[in-house]
């Protein structure tokens, strides 16, 4: 009987809809069901004939955390760029197979980029809060995406910063420039901003690792009450920030998933030797 | 024994330290101090000139006869604001779509190859765009674009400077905003396109916004530079002087007043003096308009950050 290293009082018991999780295509029909789906399959990514990606094939559960975790340089941040082909404006870049989100190819040509990339709030490392007030910084996926209606607007801005607790601490100056406020709050009105073009999943690219725990704790939070409505995916170092949150876990090594699956599983009965070394912490 | 060796060699460092620092600061003060004395000289040189006019008589009548004595500087100023403002408006729009081209939009390749073609463009020899004035902007103008507007003109023109001039900075102006538009992290691009922006919405709302006190100081570089451009402007402007009225007069830039008369003045009294005056006005036209732009930028600056 191994030993259980994981446990997680607050997530929900998910295990009996998980069944879809797995590649038969038999299954497929009540996927269609799901709200947000993300399938990716014989995904191979080059970056200047280096093989960065190989062979990835996973599906991300709808309304759960999944944690991708792995040691450095595997390729999880890379992934994660490809989701929603923020990857393409690098230098050198080739790709075959397939992602697909809601049923569309994000990689046909006849994809709209810019709805794929709506669907899907990104998180990077660092904050970025762009170059204009905070109201602004809420406001401009939805005015990009042509609602210009002030009074829309302005309930979009109040509901989203509300939605990650940032409300009540700028209401006073929302026309103040973002880059103000502390680095937790840009991280929060960062999530808000993504929020606000009405997404289905959330791609945090170790969204805690440039905080103080404080703040870190306050994303980490947000992330467990978010997942009722959104598929948040979480690239992250920290193997003890997913055994927190994570729902799904998906492990990779030097480009490749190694394991993927149920945190409960993949943390208490890991299948791979690999996996198992790396929960061990032999290698990071 | 190795900590005694440890000191020498310490103090033989925080010796070669400070002498460094002694040189640098030396060569700092020494730059700008050339600075203030090119300005001092000029004004020196241009006092006789004072001891006959008023500054403000100088600057404001039109009149250039140096033989009967009178010295309007108003056309040579006028020339070479309206040249160099000609010129920024044509090379400005086309340096920042090619700089967003070069650095948002275009794979590396291209980007190599332009820079290439834009390094031989910025080292072409002034006189070489004079000549190439002469032969296609003059006539173009004179022939093509004059009749339209006037009932003669003979292409040497404002339009003429205006437009050679801004070819010649448009390498410098190209080059300065890519670098500009470079230094923006990868993250800001990002964080715009991952909300569904387009390259031209992140381009306009992120990029250019992000870079606009830069873009600023780039173009103070540019227009400076533009200002004291003399061989290739004095071959096309058509050197009367006379207040342009139009952008199909001809005009006579500060930097081409000097170049054409200095070495001829000896036999005309204040000649000399009215030609130094030229000079300091140019500097005095520079050293404002720096000026005030840094200011600008300055306040521009506290604004967005």
């Amino acid at each position: 009987m191994a030993q259980l290293i994981y446990q997680n009082s607050t997530r929900a018991s998910w295990a009996e809809d998980y069944s879809f999780l797995n590649n038969d295509i038999e299954n497929r029909e009540g996927l269609a069901l799901k709200k947000s789906y993300l399938k990716v399959s014989d995904l191979n990514l080059y970056i200047n004939k280096t093989h960065i990606l190989k062979n990835v094939n996973l599906e991300i559960p709808d309304k759960k955390i999944t944690c991708i975790i792995g040691p450095s340089g595997c390729g999880k941040s890379t992934l994660l760029k490809t989701f929603n082909r923020l990857i393409d404006d690098t230098e050198g870049i080739k790709y075959d197979g397939s992602i697909w989100v809601d049923g569309l190819n994000i990689f046909d040509p006849k994809t709209e980029i810019t709805e794929i990339r709506k669907k899907m709030g990104l998180l990077s490392q660092r904050p970025c809060p762009l170059p204009m007030s905070i109201y602004d910084n809420i406001a401009f996926g939805c005015k990009m995406h042509g609602e210009h209606n002030r009074k829309k607007l302005n309930q979009i801005v109040e509901e989203q910063l509300k939605a990650v607790g940032l409300w009540g601490e700028v209401k006073d100056r929302l026309k103040a420039p973002a880059s103000k406020l502390s680095i937790g709050q840009q991280q929060r009105l960062c999530l808000a901003r993504g929020l606000a073009v009405e997404p289905e999943f959330i791609l945090a690219d170790e969204a805690t690792s440039a905080l103080d725990p404080i703040s870190s704790k306050h994303i980490e939070e947000l992330f467990v009450e978010l997942k009722n409505d959104y598929a948040i995916i979480l690239v992250t170092h920290t193997l003890r920030q997913a055994l927190r949150i994570a729902d799904h876990v998906i492990f990779m090594y030097l480009g490749e998933v190694i394991e993927s699956g149920a945190a409960d599983v993949v943390f208490n009965n890991p299948k791979h030797d690999l996996t198992k070394k790396y929960l061990e912490g032999a290698f990071s | 024994m190795p900590l005694q060796g440890l000191g020498v060699v310490m103090g033989n460092r925080i010796i070669k330290n400070k002498i460094a620092g002694g040189i640098m600061f030396t060569m700092t003060v020494a730059s700008i101090l050339l600075v203030i004395l090119i300005g001092l000289g000029l004004y020196l040189k241009s006092v006789p000139i004072f001891q006959h006019y008023s500054f403000w008589h100088l600057i404001s009548s039109t009149e250039w006869k140096p033989g009967s004595g009178k010295f309007g500087f108003l056309p040579f100023i006028a020339g070479t604001l309206w040249i160099t403002f000609i010129a920024v408006v044509l090379a400005l729009p086309i340096a920042l779509l090619t700089a967003l081209f070069l650095t948002e939009y275009s794979k590396s390749y291209v980007k190599k190859w332009v820079f290439t073609a834009l390094d031989i463009l910025a080292g072409i020899p002034s006189v070489v765009y004079g000549v190439w004035g002469i032969l296609f902007v003059v006539p173009w103008i004179s022939e093509k674009l004059a009749p339209h507007f006037v009932e003669y003109s003979t292409g040497y023109t404002v339009l003429a400077g205006g437009i050679v001039l801004g070819v010649m900075i448009l390498p410098l102006m190209i080059s300065l905003f890519v670098e500009i538009f470079s230094a923006v992290p990868r993250e800001y691009r990002d964080a715009s396109l991952a909300l569904g922006a387009t390259k031209w919405q992140t381009s306009k709302y992120v990029i250019l916004r992000k870079t606009f006190p830069g873009i600023l100081a780039a173009l103070i570089l540019a227009v400076s530079r533009a200002f004291g451009e003399t061989i290739a402007v004095l071959m096309v402007c058509g050197n009367l002087p006379l207040l342009p009225h139009s952008l199909f007069d001809a005009c006579y830039p500060l930097p081409a007043l000097i170049a054409n008369n200095y070495g001829e003045m000896l036999s005309v009294p204040l000649y000399e003096s009215a030609l130094m005056l030229a000079a300091f006005l140019l500097f005095i036209v520079v050293f404002i308009f720096n000026a005030s732009s840094r200011a600008v930028i300055y306040r521009i600056e506290k604004r967005f950050r």
